[in-house]
This record gives C-alpha cells, sequence and structure tokens, in this order.
C-alpha cells in the first residue's frame, strides 16, 4: 500500500489538537509583559495539565516536626540538604533537588512531604522560592 | 600527445564527535568513493563523564540515582542492573509481588524507547506524520508511567531489595484503560509501519547484518535478535518474575518467515516487542500474588545492613537496546562500594555499524545509524573534505539527502 497513513491524516483534520497549549493559544511577543499581565489579573493562563496522584513536585518542610537527625542528608543523592547546626534543622536548595524522594521516605518524624508543584523555574539558583527552609 | 591521467580517490568524512541533539558522542571516519561508503572507523570514548568514580563517595542509595542518570531512555534499566549486583553482593532476598512489579516497570520502559525509536526511525526517512502519530501513541505510555511511578522520565522507583510503589487495586482500572489503549493502536502503529511502501523501499536491503557478523561482534538486543541470533537476558536467564512468564526471544521470522537482518527487520523486531511487553504487562497484573513490596521499609536500617556487607556481584537485565551490565564490589565497613563498573547496550552494537554501512550511501547513514537505535551523537559536524576543500555537512544536510533519496525512490 502506497498511503498507507492517509487515512489516519484525513481523521486527524477534524479532530483537536492533541497538545495541551500551556501557557498560552500561541507564544506571547513578550513573555515578560504577559506574566506581567498574569499576575495583574489582566490575561488568562491557560491551565496545564493535572498532576497524577503521587507526583513529586516541590519539597515541603515542617520545621516544627524536625528533630534535626540528619538521616535526609545521608542519603540525599545530590547534596541539595545543608544542615544548620545552631537551629538544628535543615536547608534544601530546590535547584540540586532531583525530586527522587528518598529524604521523604527516611524521615522518621515525616517532616518532609512531596507537593505537586512543578513550575521551578528562575534565574537564579539561590532565590527565595528555590530555597525551603 | 600528453596522456590525461585521473586516479580515483576516495574522501574521508569524519562524523563526531559532539553533537549536541543526542547522547552519547561518537567519532566515525567514512571513507567515501562517490556515493558508496567504502570503509568505516569508529573511535569512543568521548564522553567520559566520570559516573563511576562520582560513586566513589556515595552509598548504594545514592547511587541508585546517579545511576538513573547514565541514560535518560534507559532510566529504569541502569537502576535495575545495579540493584541486582548490590543485590548479588549483599545476598539479599526479595519479595515475590516486587519481582512482578519490576518486570512491569521494565517492559513499560520497552514500549516507551521502542516507540521513541519507531518515531525517530520515522523521521530519519522524512515520514513524518509518522512520527507525530507514534509520538502521540508513546505519549500515552508516558502518561501510564507517570502514573505508576510519579515522573514521566526519572521514575526513581528501582530500590535496592524492593520497588518503592505498589500497583494497588484501585489503580487497576487506569492500567487497563491505558494498556488497551496501546493494545488497539499497536495494529494501526503495524500497519504504518510494516505495509507502508515508502518504509519498504528505505529500509529493506540496507543495512544487512550478517548472522555470523552479529555473533562475532555480539551484538545485543533486538540488533542481534532482528539478524536471526537467539539472544535475550529475559529468557536466557530469569531474573525478576520472567521465569514464570510467558516470554520467548522475538527474532523476524515470527513475522515474516525469514531473517535478512536489514534495517526493516530491525523494525519488525522492534514492534513485535511492543506487543510482547504489552502481553507481559497483562500476564504480570494476572498472576501478581499479594504481600511485601519491599524486603527492608526502612532505608536507615538497610543502609547498615549494606555496610555490613561484603563481597561482588553481577546484575543482568535486558534493556531496550540489549543486555546492560553492572559489576559491583562492596566491602565490609565503607560506604560507597569498592567499585562499580557499568556495560550499556550501545557499547556492544556500535562495531556492527561497521559491516552494516559498507558499501551504502551516504544517505543511508541516519536510518542505517538509527536502526541499531544508538545512545550517542552523530551525524552533526560533518566535514568533507574533497579537492582540498573543506565543507560542512549539517544534520540538516543529512537529514535532507535522506529525504531526496525517499523522494527518488518514490518515483521509480
Amino acid at each position: 500500500m502506497r498511503f498507507s497513513m492517509l487515512p489516519q491524516v484525513f481523521a486527524q483534520l477534524f479532530k483537536k489538537p492533541w497538545t495541551n497549549k500551556f501557557p498560552a493559544k500561541y507564544q506571547p511577543s513578550n513573555t515578560t509583559a504577559y506574566l506581567k499581565a498574569v499576575s495583574e489579573g489582566k490575561a488568562k493562563i491557560n491551565p496545564p495539565i493535572k498532576t497524577p496522584p503521587g507526583f513529586r513536585g516541590k519539597i515541603q518542610y515542617d520545621k516544627e516536626k524536625c528533630t534535626g537527625c540528619q538521616l535526609c542528608i545521608k542519603v540525599c543523592p545530590c547534596e541539595a540538604i545543608e544542615f544548620k547546626p545552631e537551629e538544628k534543622k535543615i536547608k534544601i536548595y530546590l535547584a540540586r533537588c532531583c525530586f527522587c524522594s528518598q529524604c521523604n521516605d527516611i524521615c522518621p518524624v515525616n517532616a518532609l512531604s512531596m507537593s505537586d508543584e512543578f513550575l521551578l523555574a528562575g534565574t537564579d539558583p539561590y532565590e527565595k522560592d528555590l530555597i525551603v527552609e | 600527445m600528453k596522456q590525461k591521467t585521473t586516479t580515483k580517490t576516495s574522501y574521508h568524512i569524519p562524523i563526531g564527535p559532539i553533537h549536541p541533539a543526542l547522547k552519547e558522542p561518537v567519532y566515525f571516519e567514512f571513507e567515501i568513493d562517490g556515493e558508496r561508503i567504502v570503509d568505516v572507523d569508529v573511535k569512543l570514548g568521548h564522553v567520559h563523564r566520570g559516573i563511576e568514580w562520582a560513586s566513589r563517595k556515595r552509598n548504594p542509595i545514592q547511587i541508585l540515582y546517579l545511576a538513573e542518570r547514565v541514560c535518560g531512555i534507559c532510566s529504569y534499566s541502569h537502576p535495575a542492573a545495579f540493584t541486582l549486583a548490590v543485590e548479588d553482593a549483599a545476598g539479599i532476598e526479595i519479595p515475590e509481588r516486587a519481582e512482578y512489579l519490576r518486570v512491569i516497570q521494565g517492559e513499560l520502559e520497552r514500549i516507551c524507547s521502542h516507540t521513541l525509536w519507531a518515531g525517530v526511525a520515522a523521521h530519519e526517512i522524512g515520514f513524518d506524520t509518522v512520527l507525530y502519530f507514534t509520538w502521540e501513541i508513546r505519549e500515552r505510555a508516558l502518561d501510564l508511567t507517570e502514573y505508576l511511578t510519579g515522573n514521566r522520565v526519572t521514575k526513581a522507583i528501582m530500590t535496592i531489595g524492593g520497588i518503592r510503589r505498589d500497583i494497588t487495586k484501585d489503580m487497576l482500572p487506569t492500567v487497563t484503560k491505558h494498556l488497551n489503549y496501546l493494545k488497539d493502536n499497536f495494529e494501526k502503529l503495524r500497519h504504518a509501519f510494516l505495509d507502508d511502501k515508502t518504509v519498504k523501499i528505505r529500509s529493506q536491503n540496507v543495512g544487512i547484518l550478517t548472522k555470523e557478523d552479529a555473533l562475532k561482534l555480539c551484538a545485543v538486543g533486538p540488533t542481534t535478535r532482528a539478524s536471526g541470533v537467539k539472544k535475550d537476558v529475559r529468557v536466557d536467564t530469569s531474573y525478576f518474575a520472567y521465569g514464570d512468564l510467558d516470554v520467548d526471544y522475538m527474532t523476524p521470522d515470527v513475522l515474516t518467515g525469514e531473517i535478512n537482518g536489514d534495517v526493516y527487520d530491525r523494525i519488525i523486531v522492534r514492534l513485535l516487542e511492543v506487543k510482547q511487553s504489552i502481553d507481559l504487562i497483562e500476564q504480570c497484573l494476572d498472576k501478581m500474588p499479594s504481600g511485601d513490596i519491599i524486603a527492608e521499609p526502612k532505608p536507615a536500617k538497610l543502609l547498615s545492613q549494606l555496610k555490613k556487607a561484603s563481597g561482588e556481584g553481577v546484575g543482568r537485565h535486558e534493556a531496550p537496546r540489549g543486555e546492560v551490565i553492572h559489576y559491583v564490589k562492596l566491602n565490609e565497613n565503607e560506604d560507597a562500594p569498592y567499585t562499580w563498573k557499568i556495560r550499556a547496550p550501545t557499547y556492544n552494537n556500535i562495531l556492527p555499524w561497521i559491516p552494516m554501512l559498507k558499501g551504502e550511501q551516504i544517505a543511508d547513514i541516519p536510518i542505517v545509524a538509527a536502526s541499531t537505535d544508538p545512545c550517542m551523537s552523530c551525524t552533526n559536524r560533518v566535514a568533507i573534505v574533497q579537492d582540498n576543500n573543506k565543507y560542512e555537512l549539517t544534520k540538516e544536510e543529512l537529514h535532507r539527502l535522506s529525504i531526496e533519496k525517499t523522494r527518488r525512490l518514490m518515483k521509480q
């Protein structure tokens, strides 16, 4: 058969595109201005596809529960966790984190958990949003 | 009368070693006579990232995630082989349910990898409609991966002594829904690849690897099975739960009745393996016993257990590209393993390029190279040296040549 894909292509013409247009239907000419308009409430963002249950996103840290046992530092594969000796608490650098959730597994008091937040891109690895403490 | 002397000289095309779009840089030097490839030379070792060295200050649990980053597509196979090696060295027994869950993850990765490869192969011969069609199907396999493991690519599902996430009863409807979608669309995929004239004229009798060469050069995975060599770690050594499952060697004669060892046969083998993988996942879901999924649920205890262990172990796993081998030696009272050695399947599948490419045309380099599913860099930064004039043949140029050849053959 010469054009075995042709029926599929014609059927596709009448279907909606598979891709979710995130964050906007068309590429904005100025991304910074667009994001500013979104934060001011002037433009609407096209929502991303919902994350499944059990998704490993930004780490949540419950400072009250933490006992400072340092077990999470022992298993972290990318040295993203720093110990603060005077407070006996930890500091997580998300720019280094590989989201394996191994620290969640080892934590004896369940002070760490994974959220579904995944939009974590930034220009500065030490900015406030990328450090959990 | 002055006699004109024409000496026919061949020229050389160096390919590589660095290309940003692909993973492992490798250097090829082609000797070209007109359009024909006369000789090929391979040089390896341009991308020594020091992963094994980086393991020297990490404990086995940390190395799991380092192993996951050896390859983006085989992000399950490397930790799996590493885990098998550590379990072999430390003598850890794993629960039966975990064995089945490990098979499910491994086969899911094979579906993702083979459909990805099929799309890339279609793109290399200029058949982009099939690329988008194949990757739409792959997207569902990735959705299922995300549902089962939490992330799409770096799965972080493997752990020493078991597996990190269970498939519970309430997850089963979603899993079967995705599997049924894959099964329904497999027939369309098979039709698009195996019945199409365009794919046939570009892949039949191109890049032939004979059975003798495949055996001599130790090719692994679908590359060697397409040449008729019955070699598959899943059948040869029954690790995980493969011993209990109905799994057999996939050779192209299952479908066509003959073995040519060309690119078309390699497409057949990979497509049949997608079907085999869907079948294996279903078998696992049926036969899976209930019980624990991990031998030692507390990672802190596991670490102290591994610190006490000493010995050496070898882990073999059939990755989508072939057999991956990890060797680990553990010493007592040391956090990090004494040594860790990886042998990835592409390493074996590079030398078969030489018999495959000899006698082919420049326009066939992309598809023949892609047919072994190489995990490495190629085709960009090609410089042709002809009559002392140097000019570059980029990836786009090679791709254009490949598309032109498809059009030319279609007209005939």
